[in-house]
């Protein structure tokens, strides 16, 4: 079976959050709390166990307040104004009328579905395991909730959710994102796929994805967008590459996401070596301990 | 899964200034703004919002508390069996007693722990090698039998001890507790990697030196533990202590200035406050060993420090992680700084090519 | 329109992927200018200086394009002698009366004849006919194209930076770009929503975008046009069917009292005899609509039943129902799939309103604010109401959602779409359908045997719906089918198989031909990747399927197209036999075997009145109109006027406002201070109210679910970094806005996004609002301060609609008092600011000598 997964583009992202809620419908996800972030228009906040579609809205680059020098309507006596007739005061072309360079950037974050997903390898249950269209996928009745996964995962992406699990669906264990498992096996598309209205998440098998990607990211190119990049499209990253990758327009960071992402399990020999050289060092300071020692 | 061909990617320890504009420094994205010349350099990062990267693990206060009596008990088997080789009863048997309860305990905790305590069996459907937490739930399965017949001799009631059952429980109590005791220094290493095996930026990047902490600290608190006991067989129980607390003092200090950025959460907030309360205590038990490790209550008292400290030492270690996590700087900085570095490195190649 | 219609959205992204260059303009930087191109901010209210800027480079600039402008518009039409622009009068036209605020539009007229407009006649005024005169030169000082330029002479691009706040130079790259992406090979579409019609100059602000549209060659023409982007799902059908008190369906105009008394005279009154275009058969849609109503009953003998119809006496829309409530005039009401309490300007007027009813009818899928206002309204809050006091009897009833019943919906291409039921409604929710069916059924049983004349309108009416299931749901398609309409043979093909002798019967001509060959038309799915691009298989767009209305003018005045690139409809000779036929891609808006070199004789009218070059069909004189010489009543070419409350002085005219602007002086409608009033300092801020991606309208439909309340869970407002620090308002905070009506509060977000703009040297603050939140309703996830509460009610003298996208107001930080406190703290600021019934509500300002602009 060929690998599925996604290709964001969010170039074309108009932060409808679609995506967001087309994924709670079709998964029958709990709301995630009624708060007001005050983060541009983004009120969820982060990727979780009750959120496995977030749309991030970056507000760029922020200007520094400064003092207009000029009267607004509250600070003159009668409060009118006449253009016509109004001297016309020299004005700062950055503070009014003009947002030089001014952007506002939206992406839709999810699962990547890694190629080394250390939230899988992690996972003492097998309950994280790898589908047939190779991605990653919890199974809800074998997690046990251990809660390794969440710290394992290099982006923030999985977490166990919290509540009494006689009230809260799927409470006290590990959730994200299916990649719609089981909307694939029937044929469909991800819910969120298919919802987007401006195709910046496209769903498909990740190599066709990849072409793709580098086409557009080419053609932004040619088109001055000196800022299009592709993140988690290389194999070659800590990641072994990402099944669900992204076309950006600054770098990971801004985005939440993490510049130079790896697999923390990647390591795991040399963990597991040093761990081996503690553990016969205490072995053999124990036997220290004892030896030359009579009773 | 594990991956190959990754080593190269290692944090490197570059200076901790990095070049980059403007568009860097913009801080936080969208929201409130602040001067820039106000920052220091190292805070010039960017991240969405202030909002951490990687997610710290649910995880509570019975995880540290796991990783504490995990050492205890691996350590206290270890002293057991040497205790009962060498023909030390009574510290033999506070030892395995000691290893019993911290077992019974760490199983508690770890059972606790879950979001669904009722699965905790699930665990033993699959053994995976590339998950620290089921390679050492498998070790402890094996470990724990064993400790556990050590320590029924020790347990019985005289009158099964008359029949030809205890006999054979009897029997087998030595050769278990080897067993037991050459499992133990795994159970106790283990847990290093348990935590190093994480994005979680502290723990990992600590994933050199932390075994070694670990196993310091277990034989620091299961000499603490076995210096509970009569003085006049605790002998290896000090020496075990003290050389514990020493690898543990050296070694966290080692850990803590190799890893640069990421060994801040270890000195700062309530995980720096946990470890200057767990050296201290370290210390202090160290030196009343040396000192009053003789004497009944100074030997106690002292046991009790090293015990203390070895347990805020997994206290420490277990928040700086979860602060490490929760302030995108310790994800993003080093990561940037990685690339970067990466990236003079295939400028220079490129130039050196060129030239 | 990223924010409000993301699904239609993403074919402005294809056209953007393909090259298209996307202009925002709008005072709020929203999603729509993150994908942008350009984002042009500016004063809000100020557009008709902003498209009127444009027009005047244009004309300035000789960038129209002229063949289509002479052939195809009146440009080239002589104007009467009489008409006086707003240049020689201060901002008014000629004909204005300043005892009523109207105008006598007869001195607009043609020279020689008055045209009447396409939409048919609501309330507006007659005209006679007659020939028009020509300059074809356009060199004619009274040429239509000679008074426009001369109209637009000062909205010089300085002008419009002084108005607008947008620089010259942005301003400029705008007119650059799109007379750069106009004429043969090219065409620019315009796409408006709210922000251009929820103001006192409403009406006009689209007639200035359709007067540079025209100039520019871009109407009738694919890629081209003037889109109007709806509001709710069939908001569109509910106009062409309408729920609006002045028009019958196919926007036939509802006839008045006095003056309408017989069918011939309200025939007359719609089309004169001798009068050319399609509305000369107005007589066939009408009587095929009465027959559709009252079937055998009526007859020619009782002129097809139409002193059944009511006749109007005066305005009935929303508003000055909402007046009449508060004076007692109005017993019984009915809210279906509205809530007026939150979403209407002036909330506190609409819920004191309802608590004057006798009786009221809510059906609604949500417990909303409007049907629970006896209890939990604000008004409770501050005791202006109190619960026992009230006598209106509130039945709420549950309604079926659209997933729920079977039906179309209208969009805004004129499209019908129809929808099949996907699940039942649960307990009793039922359809509107049901409702309206069985509400007819039990009445006309009760008053069966009735003789009572008045009774007659209601037992003769053709009433007679199969019904299916265990609810016994009427059959939508029998519905539709008697909107298409049937002849003795059955359902006709379309609307030009009606007769006014009332063989045919109508529900709604312009629907014609949706059940055309017995099939449901609207129900057409074809795959847009199956057919060509204009995709005519899909759905069904009224009239007889066209998808581009008036698309004679995509072709030249010959008949072949303007360009390769934009063919769409032409003449092919070799058609029909070699005697020729329209054809193209899209069903050609025009008859299909009328030669371009068509030319009528002097007797012909009607249809046959049209020349073969002649476009615009409904048009009596078949031409585009620049000037409307009729069908608006507040002048013949859009001109700037300042929003109702401003704190800005109109710096092109004396007149300040709309002078024909909809006033109601009365205590309970204050109006703030404008430019020039003392006062105007306490309101200094102007605010602009919007809808975000997030909530629907007045939240009955979002803040009731938790997977969209929780996307924008609090009221806010949106201010830039400036004004926060001029006001001392905190991120996140809390600020009180107040307005003469009321104050509401709100989240702050300050926010970038909020550029403070530079207006005559000096700086105008603009605060944004989405108006998503209420207080009270059972059940609302989230709750919070209307935005409405802010607004009086003042109105487009054409539509009646309300300006809520703009007005002024004052911000503070910090939370509103509550209770009696409220109403202390609004008094407190009509005090200050001297507040009468009269302020802000002078329509007209007399005009002193010297004092010419
Ligand atoms: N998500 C969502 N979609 C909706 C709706 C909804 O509530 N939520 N409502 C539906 C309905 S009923 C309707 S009518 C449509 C409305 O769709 P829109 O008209 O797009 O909606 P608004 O946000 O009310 O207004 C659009 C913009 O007008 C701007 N504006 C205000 N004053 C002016 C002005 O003077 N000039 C200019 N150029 N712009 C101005 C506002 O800043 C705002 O961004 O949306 C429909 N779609
Ligand atoms: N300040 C300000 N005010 C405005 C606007 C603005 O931009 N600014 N916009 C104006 C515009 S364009 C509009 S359209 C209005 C909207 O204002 P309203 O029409 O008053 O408000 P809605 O919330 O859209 O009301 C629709 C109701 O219909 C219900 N409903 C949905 N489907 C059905 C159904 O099938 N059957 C029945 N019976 N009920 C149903 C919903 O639950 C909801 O309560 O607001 C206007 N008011
Ligand atoms: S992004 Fe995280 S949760 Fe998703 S597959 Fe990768 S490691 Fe697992
Ligand atoms: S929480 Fe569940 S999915 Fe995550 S590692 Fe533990 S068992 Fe596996
Ligand atoms: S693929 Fe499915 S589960 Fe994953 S984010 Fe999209 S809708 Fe949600
Ligand atoms: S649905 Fe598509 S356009 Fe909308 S927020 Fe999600 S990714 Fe962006
Ligand atoms: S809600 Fe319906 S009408 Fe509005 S954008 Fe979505 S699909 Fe279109
Ligand atoms: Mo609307």
């Amino acid at each position: 079976m060929t690998r599925m997964g996604f290709f964001t583009d969010t170039s074309v992202c108009i932060g409808c959050k679609a995506c967001e809620v087309a994924c709670k419908e079709w998964n029958a996800i709990p709301d995630d709390g009624f708060d007001l972030l005050g983060t541009s228009l983004d009120n969820t906040g982060e990727l979780g166990a009750s959120t496995w579609r977030h749309v991030a809205f970056i507000e760029q680059p922020s200007r520094p307040v400064v003092d207009l020098g000029m009267p607004s309507l509250a600070r003159l006596p009668d409060g009118s104004i006449s253009p016509a007739s109004a001297s016309v005061a020299p004005v700062d072309a950055e503070h009014t009328g003009e947002r030089a360079d001014f952007r506002w950037l939206m992406e839709s974050d999810v699962c990547k579905h890694c190629t080394h997903a250390a939230c899988l390898d992690v996972c003492p249950t097998g309950s994280l395991f790898r589908t047939e269209f190779g991605t990653v996928v919890v199974q809800d009745d074998i997690c046990n909730g251990c809660g390794y996964c969440v710290p394992a995962c290099p982006f923030g992406v999985i977490d166990r959710r919290e509540g009494e699990p006689a009230t809260v669906k799927n409470a006290g264990i590990a959730q994200k994102c299916t990649l719609c498992y089981d909307r694939l096996g029937e044929g469909l598309e991800p819910a969120c796929a298919t919802a987007c209205p401006t195709q910046s998440i496209q769903y498909g098998d990740v190599d066709e994805l990849r072409e793709r990607a580098q086409k557009r990211v080419d053609a932004l190119h040619a088109d001055g967008v000196h800022d299009a990049r592709l993140y988690g499209e290389s194999t070659h990253d800590g990641i072994g590459g990402l099944g669900a990758f992204f076309l950006l327009l600054d770098e990971p960071e801004v985005y939440g996401m993490p510049p130079d992402p790896v697999a923390c399990t990647s390591l795991a020999p040399e963990m597991w070596k040093a761990a081996g050289i503690a553990a016969l060092g205490l072995l053999a300071g124990a036997v220290a301990a004892f030896s030359g020692s009579r009773r | 899964m594990t991956v190959p061909g990754h080593q190269e990617l290692r944090v490197a320890e570059a200076p901790m200034k990095r070049g980059g504009g403007l568009r860097r420094k913009s801080k936080v994205a969208g929201g409130k703004r602040r001067d820039e010349h106000q920052m220091v350099p190292d805070a010039t990062f960017t991240s969405y919002y202030g909002r951490p990267v990687v997610k710290a693990s649910p995880w509570k206060a019975d995880i540290p508390a796991y990783l504490f009596m995990g050492g205890v008990a691996g350590g206290s088997s270890l002293l057991a069996a040497g205790a009962d080789l060498t023909d030390r009863p009574e510290l033999c048997r506070v030892a395995r007693v000691g290893a019993l309860m911290a077992l019974v305990g760490s199983l508690g905790a770890l059972v606790h722990d879950l979001g669904r305590p009722s699965r905790f069996m699930h665990m033993l459907r699959v053994f995976k090698p590339t998950s620290p937490m089921s390679v050492g739930t498998w070790l402890v399965s094996a470990y724990a039998p064993f400790a556990g017949l050590a320590v029924a001799s020790e347990l019985m009631p005289t009158w099964l001890r008359r029949t030809r059952l205890g006999g054979l429980i009897d029997a087998t109590a030595t050769p278990a507790g080897v067993v037991a005791a050459v499992i133990a220094p795994t159970v106790a290493a283990y847990t290093a990697v348990l935590l190093s095996d994480t994005a979680t930026p502290t723990w990992h990047d600590a994933r050199g030196q932390l075994p070694t902490v670990f196993v310091g600290s277990a034989a620091s608190a299961a000499g603490g533990l076995g210096m509970l006991g009569p003085v006049r067989e605790a002998g290896p129980a000090r020496r075990m202590a003290v050389g514990g607390a020493l690898v543990e003092l050296v070694a966290a200090h080692r850990m803590e200035h190799a890893m640069g950025l990421t060994g801040e959460p270890l000195s700062e907030g309530t995980a720096g406050r946990l470890m200057q309360a767990s050296r201290a205590l370290t210390v202090a038990g160290t030196v009343g060993t040396l000192v009053l490790g003789r004497r009944r209550t100074g030997a106690a008292a002292s046991g009790l420090a090293l015990l203390a400290g070895s347990a805020l030492l997994r206290f420490g270690i277990f928040e700086a992680g979860q602060a490490s996590a929760r302030d995108p700087r310790f994800t993003i900085v080093p990561q940037r700084e990685r690339l970067d570095a990466r990236a003079r490195q295939e400028a220079a190649t490129r130039d050196v090519l060129r030239g | 329109m990223a924010e409000c219609h993301p699904v239609g959205f993403q074919w402005v992204m294809e056209a953007k992927a393909r090259g298209a260059k996307i202009i925002h303009v709008d005072p709020r930087f929203t999603r729509t200018s993150a994908v942008a191109d350009q984002h042009v901010p500016l004063r809000a209210g100020t557009d008709i200086a902003f498209l009127g800027g444009i027009i005047n480079y244009v004309l300035t600039q000789g960038k129209d394009f002229r063949e289509y402008v002479v052939a195809y518009t009146n440009a080239a039409t002589l104007v009467s002698e009489d008409f006086v622009d707003t240049e020689d009068l201060g901002g008014l036209f000629s004909g204005y009366d300043p005892e009523t605020g109207t105008y006598d539009t007869s001195s607009w007229a043609y020279e020689g004849l008055d045209p009447a407009p396409a939409s048919g006649k609501r309330e507006m005024d007659e005209q006679p006919g007659g020939g028009v005169e020509r300059d074809e030169t356009l060199q004619h000082p009274r040429s239509v194209y000679q008074v426009l330029t001369r109209h637009y002479a000062r909205y010089t691009p300085d002008m419009v930076a002084e108005i607008t706040g947008v620089p010259v130079a942005e301003f400029l790259a705008v007119c650059e770009a799109v007379t750069a992406n106009s004429g043969r090979d090219r065409t620019t579409a315009f796409v408006y929503s709210v922000g251009w019609t929820h103001h006192s100059v409403g009406v006009q602000y689209i007639r200035s975008a359709a007067v540079l549209q025209l100039l520019l060659g871009n109407i009738g023409r694919p890629g081209g046009g003037i889109l109007a982007l709806r509001g709710h799902a069939s908001i569109q059908g509910s106009t062409d069917i309408p729920t609006l008190f002045n028009i019958l369906p196919g926007y036939l105009p509802m006839p008045k009292v006095g003056v309408h008394d017989t069918l011939a005279a309200y025939l007359a009154s719609i089309s004169s005899p001798g009068r050319k275009g399609f509305w000369a058969n107005a007589d066939a849609y009408s009587v095929s609509l009465l027959k559709s109503w009252w079937g055998d009953a009526a007859t020619a003998e009782n002129d097809f039943r139409f002193d059944h119809l009511p006749r109007l006496t005066g305005d009935h829309g929303t508003y000055q129902t909402v007046f009449d409530m508060n004076d007692g005039k109005v017993e019984g009401y009915f809210v279906i799939g509205q809530n007026p309490a939150v979403g209407s300007a002036h909330g506190k007027l609409q819920r004191l309103g309802l608590a004057k009813l006798k009786w009221l009818v809510v059906r609604d899928l949500q417990e909303i604010e409007t049907a629970t206002f006896w209890k939990d309204s604000p008004e409770i809050e501050t005791g202006e109401l109190v619960t026992e006091d009230i006598d209106t009897e509130v039945f709420l009833f549950p309604a079926a959602n659209h997933t729920e019943k079977a039906g179309s919906f209208t969009q805004t291409q004129r499209m019908l779409q129809w929808r099949n039921k996907a699940v039942d409604p649960p307990g009793d929710a039922r359809s509107e359908l049901w409702f309206t069916y069985h509400l007819g059924r039990l009445i006309r049983e009760r008053l069966a045997g009735s003789t009572d004349p008045k009774d007659l309108a209601l037992t003769e009416l053709t009433w007679d719906y199969p019904t299916e299931g265990k609810h016994d749901e009427p059959d939508g398609e029998a519905v539709l089918k008697e909107v298409n309409g049937y002849d003795a043979d059955g359902l006709v093909s379309g609307y030009t198989s009606l007769k006014a002798d009332g063989s045919t019967r109508c529900g709604c001509w312009i629907y014609s031909g949706v059940y055309a060959d017995g099939v449901n038309q609207s129900n057409r799915r074809k795959p847009g990747q199956e057919q060509d691009w204009v995709a005519g298989e899909w759905g069904w767009a009224w009239p007889a399927n066209r998808r581009t209305l008036y698309n004679r003018a995509s072709a030249d005045p010959d008949g072949k197209p303007w360009s390769e690139r934009k063919a769409y409809v032409w003449w092919d000779e070799t058609l029909a036999d070699g005697a020729g036929r329209w054809t193209g891609y899209d069903v050609p808006d025009f008859e299909l075997d009328k030669r371009p070199d068509y030319r009528p004789g002097p007797d012909d009218t009607g249809v046959a009145g049209l020349s073969g070059d002649d476009p615009f069909i409904m048009q009596a004189d078949g031409k585009a109109w620049l000037y409307a010489p009729s069908g608006l009543l507040d002048g013949p070419m859009p001109a700037h006027y300042e929003p109702h409350e401003s704190p800005v002085r109109n710096a092109l005219y004396i007149q300040q406002a709309n002078p024909t602007r909809q006033v109601f002086k009365r205590e309970d409608n204050l109006s703030n201070p404008s430019a020039g009033e003392p006062g105007v300092q306490i309101f200094p801020y102007v605010f602009t109210t919007f809808r975000i991606t997030e909530h629907h309208t007045t939240g009955a439909m979002s803040r009731w679910l938790p997977y969209l309340a929780e996307l924008s869970p609090e009221m806010y407002c949106e201010v830039s970094p400036e004004l926060a620090a001029e006001r001392g308002l905190e991120h996140l905070g809390w600020a009180t806005l107040t307005t003469a009506r009321s104050a509401i509060e709100a989240r702050v977000l300050v926010t970038e996004r909020a550029l403070p703009l530079r207006v005559g040297g000096r700086v105008v603050h603009q605060i944004g609002l989405p108006y998503h939140w209420a207080v009270g309703g059972g059940g609302a996830l989230v709750e919070g301060d209307s935005a409405n509460d802010l607004f009086g009610v003042t109105l487009d003298r054409n539509v009646h609609i309300q300006e809520s996208k703009v007005s002024s107001c004052d911000i503070r930080p910090g939370r509103r008092p509550t209770g009696a406190a409220l109403l202390a703290h609004v008094q407190g600021y009509r005090d200050r600011a001297q507040i009468t019934t009269e302020t802000g509500n002078q329509q007209s300002r007399p005009v002193e000598r010297g004092e010419m602009a």
